[in-house]
């Protein structure tokens, strides 16, 4: 069953499918279709006998390039591009494959929720945005953190609750916050970062036009499927729709909500319907593969530095382990895992690159290599890393701990005679 | 810990003189009579103070239900539509976690953002953002993300509105690390407590009482500049008294006083506090003061389990037990959700005779 981007409102849910090309492109486009989406069929088609199965005219991102593959600057990546997402994508897989030995070895503790097999939807995503673009995300966040930017190091010390972490051990797997990066959290309650998520975009556009800054910059948020019934995400798609807020939306629809399954949950299981039913177009995408993923990303994100408005974004993914690393995962089905498996992003891309001679398998080994180094390294460095002090306990409650008013000599503001003369420091 | 402190800070703001402090005292109680200076209500100096902050800095902005159009629900936000247009005064659906969520995330990006919830019952709505994005993300986040938003209302009991429009949220608030929470009692609170909290890097819960705006209390050439601004964390003795020592905040605060004319008549002199900071609790100005008169009587209006009056009792028996002459002695609201009928009401808030009576029992003065 594939979607199409519809760009024209209001269309709920709309019936047949219909392409629209957008205004602008920043990509060469292929010339037929404008938004691709998949045309793999989704496992809920199976179940669902009230929707029969729809042909559609979008095609899917691999079928394109098929018939266009003798020109081949028609691919839709270059060599270093390729090479950019496969090596983000490695970093997420070995980084997340590390936590989990680290776990088991008692290194880390707590929650750690692992992000393996869902990389397509942050390297497909992050890899766009430009340093002061933000990112909010749940506590499935250390993947998100890396594609930013954070550095495995910074990360890694955070987990095992050191100093050097990029919270100073404060805030822990669930809670990447970095300033520097604008990774404007990790958050544990789910939805929670949807709103937060719409207010940094709405301070996109109020300094754009209020404060007369120049100002483009998008927020991303990803959540998951199971936050698409909780009543703040419906406030948020209504308020981005209607202050026409520079946001993406992006559901990593990976079918579970720890052991509840999206079918046994949701009324209407199609979340990219719920977009147009505020206002914005809603787009279903295969996030199993990078490219498709990064194709529509693109769209997304040049609509809302248009200042298009905000989009909703449903990538369907999966994570190949537990909801968390406390999680006996004896619900899923061992043949959902393995049909997943087998679309694996990462195998996914590595035989685009090497099929359309991108790069070569040395290349690409290299890369794991590297990342290898990288994450044994990051490892090594987080475990010399000393533990926080114990004055950090009560540091940082407060930017201001003494409350304006006070100066900082600790006189009080207004006893200082030029305070109402207009003249004192404020 | 907490050292005694001097006695000219404890006027709360050094302009006021001993002698001020006795006249302002005075032109309270005799609110009713055309006084010398100039009056304002609670409710222009609150509007006041938002269109001042307003218009100094750009990244200051309104947002709310019915805050623009409709000029506020209880008219705080008056005439700021008009002044700075619909970019900086948002009228917001009835969405209360979305906009505070909203509120919280331009917090982090840079801007200073005044949420008001059309009562605080409300804001259990959005309690979640308050808490958990807000009061605790500087800490989280080790100092990188710091929030300086302000979330202000009306709070506690107004009159006839039932159980689930009366509650006062100062203890829940109170009890979270990472919150500043403020209590305005006076025009010339709100004012100064106001303009300090949307200037403060931090989030504030900054509770109104709705009972309260359209009180008229005298005000100072110095409160009405511009860069007027109250500490925050520093309490305030309205009245000063040698016997025993009454704390509380916001409406009670004139119950209390009320409460101390008739005991002066009775020959018993109190001592009324007004905390004006819920968090950070004043503890050294509450502590000084009993250790002053040996007895304390704190009042609230708020639900009498785990509320701030049980706070300031344990802190004073923790720090100045060996001072204390008689059992601590705290008057709440009644441990029931909020009546309707008007005799009931009366009965679940705290009374004038309930705070005479408190005090005269600390005194030993009565059964």
């Amino acid at each position: 069953m594939a979607t199409a981007f519809s760009a024209t409102l209001p269309l709920h849910g709309s019936q047949e499918n219909r392409l629209l090309l957008p205004p602008t492109r920043l990509a060469p486009p292929p010339p037929s279709s404008s938004f691709l989406g998949s045309t793999r069929s989704l496992p809920i088609r199976s179940l669902n006998h009230a929707h029969a199965s729809r042909r559609s005219p979008v095609f899917a991102v691999q079928e394109v390039v098929k018939d266009k593959k003798k020109p081949t600057n028609s691919l839709l990546i270059t060599k270093e591009e390729g090479l950019v997402l496969y090596e983000d994508m490695i970093l997420g897989r070995s980084f997340e494959d590390m936590c989990a030995q680290m776990y088991y070895r008692g290194k880390m503790f707590g929650f750690v929720h692992l992000y393996n097999g869902q990389e397509a939807v942050s390297t497909g995503f992050i890899k766009l945005l430009t340093q002061s673009d933000s990112v909010v995300s749940t506590y499935r966040d250390h993947v998100h953190a890396l594609s930013k930017g954070v550095s495995a190091r910074a990360v890694m010390s955070e987990l095992f609750g050191k100093v050097t972490g990029c919270c100073r051990g404060q805030g822990g797997s669930m809670h990447m916050f970095s300033k520097e990066h604008n990774v404007l959290g990790g958050f544990a309650f789910i939805g929670e970062g949807i709103p937060v998520a719409t207010g940094a975009a709405f301070t996109s556009k109020y300094k754009r036009e209020v404060l007369k800054q120049d100002c483009e910059d998008v927020t991303v948020a990803f959540f998951g499927d199971g936050t698409c019934n909780n009543g703040q995400f419906y406030e948020c798609l209504n308020m981005a729709a209607l202050y026409k807020l520079p946001i993406i939306f992006v559901v990593e629809n990976n079918l579970w909500a720890i052991g509840m399954s999206h079918l046994r949950s949701t009324s209407d299981p199609e979340i990219w319907k719920k977009g147009p039913a505020f206002g914005m177009p809603g787009v279903h995408v295969d996030g199993m593969d990078v490219l498709k993923v990064r194709e529509v990303a693109k769209e997304a994100v040049g609509r809302a530095r248009r200042g298009e408005g905000p989009t909703l974004v449903e990538c369907e993914t999966y994570r190949f382990r537990g909801h968390s690393l406390a999680d006996p995962d004896e619900l899923r089905d061992a043949a959902e895992k393995a049909k997943y498996a087998a679309r694996d992003p990462i195998t996914a891309l590595k035989k685009y690159l090497v099929e359309n001679k991108l790069a070569n398998e040395g290349e690409l080994k290299s890369i794991e290599k590297k990342i290898d180094e990288l994450v044994e390294e990051a490892v090594e460095f987080a475990d010399a890393s000393p533990q926080p002090g114990r004055s950090q306990l009560l540091e940082n409650v407060f930017a201001d701990p003494k409350g304006f008013g006070i100066g900082p000599d600790g006189r009080y503001r207004c006893e200082d005679p030029k305070f109402t003369e207009g003249t004192a420091q404020v | 810990m907490w050292g005694i402190l001097r006695r000219s800070a404890v006027d709360g703001g050094g302009f006021s003189s001993s002698s001020l402090g006795k006249t302002r005292f005075a032109l309270v109680s005799a609110r009713s009579y055309a006084a010398g200076s100039k009056e304002m209500t609670v409710r222009d100096a609150l509007n006041s103070a938002i269109d001042e902050e307003m218009s100094a800095d750009p990244k200051v902005f309104v947002m709310g239900e019915e805050v623009g159009q409709y000029q506020g629900a209880y008219k705080i936000t008056k005439g700021l539509l008009e002044k700075y247009g619909p970019e900086r005064v948002y009228d917001t659906p009835i969405t209360e976690a979305g906009f505070t969520g909203i509120g919280v995330g331009a917090a982090y990006a840079g801007l200073k953002p005044v949420v008001e919830f059309m009562t605080f019952n409300f804001s259990m709505q959005a309690i979640d953002h308050i808490i958990n994005s807000a009061a605790k993300s500087n800490y989280m986040s080790a100092g990188q993300i710091n929030v300086p938003i302000v979330f202000r209302g009306p709070n506690g009991a107004a009159a006839g509105v039932g159980a689930q429009h009366s509650q006062c949220y100062a203890a829940w608030y109170a009890s979270v690390p990472g919150l500043k929470v403020l209590a305005p009692y006076s025009a010339e609170d709100a004012r100064g407590l106001l303009k300090a909290a949307i200037r403060d890097p931090d989030p504030v819960v900054f509770l109104e009482n709705e009972l309260l705006y359209g009180e008229s209390f005298p005000i100072s050439e110095e409160a009405l500049d511009s860069s007027f601004c109250l500490p925050i964390g520093k309490a305030k003795i309205e009245r000063e008294g040698k016997d025993v020592t009454i704390t509380t905040f916001s409406k009670m605060v004139g119950f209390a006083l009320k409460a101390a004319e008739k005991l002066a008549e009775e020959g018993i002199s109190a001592e009324v506090i007004n905390l004006r900071s819920i968090r950070p609790l004043d503890r050294a100005t509450i502590n000084a003061s009993v250790r002053k008169t040996s007895r304390l009587v704190t009042v609230e209006e708020g639900f009498p389990q785990h509320g701030v009056c049980a706070e300031i009792c344990a802190s004073v028996v923790e720090e100045s037990f060996s001072y204390l002459d008689a059992p601590v002695e705290r008057i709440a609201g009644a441990d029931v959700p909020m009546p309707y009928a008007a005799n009931l009401e009366r009965l679940a808030l705290p009374q004038v005779e309930d705070i005479v009576r408190a005090a005269k029992r600390a005194c030993y003065r009565s059964k």
